[in-house]
């Protein structure tokens, strides 16, 4: 499906925009259809099918990816369900190497000849395309790893939770926002399963079981006489776990002006007390523009760090590969060669991370058949490493892939998409509260909202979903229209504190676009809530007619 | 096949319908072929042929409905995916807000269907990039682009006896050139649904001369100023604000469309005079579809009249609901320009700033529609009906509403594509008073 068509499934009108990215493809299956895996020896057999043929036609490298692809969206509104989508894509992809370009086919039909066909066209057309090519592929070494497995370590299943429950929880979740004070309230539930089987000619067997969350909300409140309104979004964040995200534990709540959560979303709560913000949010003044000292809380600053460290250290970006779409980066290949580009202030500590337990990113091999790593990107605020894969591992002479390759589907070409980018803890001990008694003139910031950042990554604005004012060392009281702007390495060194790890959470994003055709992946930010100096805030409330 | 005719579209989805034990039933059929080459660095990185057919059906008892698609067409396939659509339809909760299907609509025929973009091969995308790959390289310049071309069909029918199709071909094609120390960029971007329109070699060489002249650009003091817009960067700006052309959530009080005191702006003075936007499936540089998804019938529909709000878009629900026709969305967007080209734009501007491309546009406010991004590949400082030299990028965040209350001129239409859905538009180049630009970018 295009992913200009998914509004048409969702009956999503003004509002729920943010949305619009969200690709689903397959064919739907019941709701009550048992949920199941594909036999690996079956799997293996169709892979090695690929293999041969495309061997046969001369490639001299290949891989296959035997896909299936499960996704079950839930879509309320108040107290109607306006779509529940159960869908299914089984299909294999196969990518080689032939006359030192890259061809890549794949079919949904698993018999013998379809598979064959599939892996000559992917020959055929390497082959078409090595007429335009400037210097053949360089593919860094990979071992071979035999038949080997991989599962999310989720506790439940939440494809084997039924429909029904589900349902009963966003009707509940909505129910709860209009008794506590919402107009309008939209609720969703969006699972993934990815069953992943991987076979290449490095003698590679990957069998992977693969889970991602997210419930997710926004509620509005409207005001007839003035015609104003406001909406105040879920503080959730999409994760790689099972249903058991879903069930509450009060270890895993963070009370202060606002609850926020870890490990575990009490979504009820968050509805409750999200219509009751919202009414303070539409009372609250209008923000005096200026430079304040912000405080971010990691429901927010996932996405700052998505946009502005995430993305400019992806290699692909800072070679060109890019250009045409989403971009360059500022962070050149001369800038890492002087191992001492000043990214941001000793504080700053960024890994990548394709290990994490319960990150979107997390997965035990790539989708070139890569074991997984964490490695630095930021260390004590100097730019050390990208995000690469196989073929460019060699531009910056690492010996090996870092395991960031991923496609969107079977039928999608695989390539180097963002590993879970994180900023490390402070090693001191340090709250949000103690944090915030130090600040004269600030804004404490939670959940995201508007993002946009320039194609090379250098100038980006962002805003919240709550904004509390800060003075002397106290919240006085709610803001509205605020957005923040900075350049990146400005922004970076203002960085002046970092909670400690008991602060530490995740946020993510579950359809991060790239490419073209454009492929969405899921990717995890995690922080403390960190202290950024003297950014610039601008007021963003206009007037029409 | 993925593309069936007509005749086979009808004689499928009629056996579908056939299956049917359920109070109401619809079946859609929609099927595409095409191909992509993706190139960078003067070489081209992935290429793919994309080829898909698919049914889907509805089944609804009273107000419960259930949807089920599959992509096998034998008929045991037809009849179990039926089967399922009803299963699932006696499971669902009841949707208060279900309507009885529409009975056999009139549809004019659609012009959306070019045999020349349908005949495209991976060899002939091969040519149309090697030949914006060779301009790049004359320029000395880095390419990095990509050309789509698809053709599909629609077809809905429903056991109330309504049968719409619909068949079309489009191609789109981008292309980025840098200069290889990163301080020139250039872009240019083209949509047709006739191949035969397409030149890849002339939007190259667009692209290239605006990623030559866009080197040394000086920075300027962010603030107000007049702006041309160029169609590929008003068409993004746009785009943004043709989703709340509809009435529902401006009468629910949460769109730029509602009006303070309850209900929507229908009839509101709500944009400069000189603004017309509306959709027409049969405008020759831009066909459409002449069906909406819920099959009723396409015309030409005005949604801005001289700056009025003409009409807005009703859903059945809401249009039974409000006691109105029903308004579907259109299938297609044109706003009307004027006679003059950039050129004469630029000539007769004093002060002001010619953008090429907007980039990374979000929603900063619902309340307003106010919008924030970038500009990209190609700002340049226009004084006394000259440009004079390349400025650096800027964020801006403005309201599309706000900035068509500023409008000085309207450029010739031309067909463009937004730099982020793909869409095909017919805008203008639209010269404004007034644009808020907020910070300074050092990106190229």
């Amino acid at each position: 499906m295009k992913r200009r068509d998914f509004l048409q499934w969702t009956s999503m009108g003004l509002g729920a925009t943010m949305l619009s990215g969200i690709p689903l493809v397959g064919k739907s299956v019941p709701l009550d259809a048992p949920w199941y895996t594909v036999d690996t020896a079956i799997k293996k057999q169709l892979a090695d099918i690929a293999l041969n043929a495309a061997r046969a036609k001369g490639a001299t490298y290949t891989d296959v990816r035997i896909g299936r692809y499960l996704n079950q969206y839930v879509i309320t509104r108040e107290d109607k369900v306006q779509n529940i989508v159960n869908t299914e894509s089984y299909g294999m992809g196969i990518r080689v190497i032939a006359n030192g370009s890259w061809g890549f086919a794949a079919t949904d039909k698993l018999d013998k000849d379809s598979i064959a066909n599939a892996a000559t066209l992917a020959v055929a057309i390497a082959r078409e395309n090595a007429r335009l090519l400037t210097e053949p592929v360089q593919l860094a070494p990979q071992k071979g790893y035999g038949e080997v497995s991989w599962k999310t370590p989720i506790e439940k299943n939440a494809f084997e939770v039924p429909i029904k429950e589900k349902v009963d929880l966003l009707l509940h979740v909505n129910d709860a926002a209009i008794k506590a004070g919402a107009d309008y309230m939209n609720s969703y539930l969006f699972l993934v399963n990815e069953q992943k089987y991987f076979a290449s000619s490095d003698g590679s067997y990957i069998d992977q079981d693969i889970h991602r969350i997210w419930p997710y909300f926004s509620l509005t409140k409207t005001d007839k006489k003035t015609g104003k309104f406001e909406s105040r979004d879920a503080l959730s964040a999409p994760v790689g776990m099972g249903w058991e995200y879903m069930i509450p534990r009060e270890e895993d709540k963070i009370k202060g002006i606002s609850t926020l959560y870890k490990k575990r979303y009490d979504m009820v709560e968050d509805a409750t007390q999200g219509a009751k913000q919202i009414v303070e949010k539409m009372a609250a003044k209008s923000v005096e523009p200026g430079k304040y000292d912000l405080i971010l809380d990691p429901s927010h600053l996932w996405l700052t760090i998505h946009e502005s460290v995430g993305h400019p250290t992806e290699l692909d970006r800072v070679l060109g590969y890019e250009a045409n779409f989403a971009g360059t980066s500022f962070l050149t290949l001369d800038k890492w060669e002087s191992k001492k580009f000043n990214f941001g202030s000793k504080l700053v500590n960024i890994k990548a991370d394709k290990t994490q337990v319960g990150s979107l990113g997390a997965v035990g091999y790539d989708d070139e058949g890569v074991g997984t790593q964490e490695w630095d990107l930021i260390k004590d605020g100097v730019l050390v490493n990208y995000q690469v894969i196989r073929d460019q591992a060699h531009i910056i002479g690492l010996p090996q892939s870092q395991g960031c390759c991923y496609a969107d589907g079977w039928n999608d070409v695989q390539f180097q998409r963002m590993a879970n980018v994180s900023l490390q803890p402070g090693k001191q001990t340090l709250s949000p509260a103690d944090m915030i008694k130090n600040v004269e003139k600030g804004i404490y910031i939670i959940g995201s909202s508007s993002f946009s950042i320039d194609q090379q990554r250098y100038n980006f604005q962002f805003s919240g979903q709550l904004y509390y004012e800060i003075k002397q060392g106290k919240i006085v009281g709610m803001l509205n229209d605020v957005a923040y702007q900075a350049n990146t390495q400005e922004f970076w060194n203002s960085c002046s504190a970092i909670a400690d790890k008991s602060d530490y959470r995740l946020g993510g994003s579950f359809f991060d676009g790239k490419g073209q055709p454009i492929q969405s992946s899921a990717v995890s930010h995690g922080s403390s809530t960190a202290r950024f100096d003297k950014v610039n805030v601008i007021n963003t409330a206009r007037k029409l007619g | 096949m993925a593309i069936l005719s007509k005749e086979e579209a009808q004689v499928l989805l009629k056996k579908v319908i056939a299956f049917s034990k359920a109070d109401e039933c619809e079946a859609s059929l929609s099927g595409s072929e095409g191909g992509n080459i993706r190139y960078a660095r003067n070489a081209i990185s992935t290429a793919g042929d994309v080829s898909t057919l698919n049914l889907s059906v509805s089944a609804t008892y009273g107000k419960k409905t259930g949807s089920a698609s599959i992509n096998e067409f034998d008929d045991a396939s037809l009849e179990k995916v039926v089967r399922r659509a009803e299963e699932l339809a006696q499971l669902a909760p009841e949707n208060p807000e279900h309507m009885p299907l529409l009975g056999p609509q009139e549809y004019k025929e659609a012009i959306t269907f070019q045999q020349s973009t349908a005949d495209m091969t991976p060899e002939s995308r091969a040519d149309a990039v090697a030949q914006s790959i060779s301009v790049s390289k004359d320029a000395k310049l880095q390419a990095a682009g990509y050309i789509e071309n698809s053709t599909g069909f629609n077809a809905i029918a429903n056991s109330k006896g309504l049968f719409a199709y619909n068949k079309d071909s489009d191609v789109i094609f981008s292309i980025t050139t840098r200069n290889e120390e990163g301080t020139g960029s250039g872009y240019a971007a083209r949509g047709y649904n006739d191949v035969k329109k397409l030149d890849t070699l002339s939007a190259t060489k667009i692209a290239a001369s605006k990623a030559n002249g866009s080197v040394g650009a000086r920075a300027i003091e962010p603030g107000k100023y007049t702006v041309i817009l160029e169609p590929v960067a008003a068409t993004y700006m746009l785009e943004n604000m043709f989703r709340g052309f509809d009435a529902r959530s401006a009468d629910e009080g949460r769109s730029f469309m509602s009006k303070p005191g309850g209900g929507n702006r229908l009839g509101e003075q709500l944009m400069d005079e000189k603004v017309n936007i509306y959709s027409d499936p049969f405008n020759t540089e831009l066909p459409s579809s002449t069906w909406s998804r819920d099959g009723l019938p396409l015309d030409r529909i005005n949604w801005i009249e001289n700056g009025k709000v003409k009409n807005l878009a009703y859903s059945r629900f809401w249009a039974d609901k409000k006691g109105v026709a029903p308004v579907p969305f259109g299938s297609n967007i044109i706003m009307q320009g004027g006679d003059q080209t950039t050129e004469q734009l630029i000539k007769s501007t004093e002060k002001g700033i010619l953008v090429s491309r907007l980039w990374y546009i979000r929603l900063v406010d619902a309340q307003t529609l106010l919008l924030t991004g970038l500009t990209r590949d190609g700002t340049f400082y226009i004084e006394n009906g000259e440009i004079k030299f390349p400025i650096k990028n800027m964020r801006f965040n403005e309201s599309p509403v706000i900035m068509l209350n500023n409008v000085e001129a309207l450029g010739k239409v031309e067909r463009s594509i937004s730099v982020e859905s793909y869409r095909s538009y017919l805008i203008p180049p639209i010269k404004i008073r007034d644009f808020t630009f907020t910070s300074l970018s050092d990106a190229v």
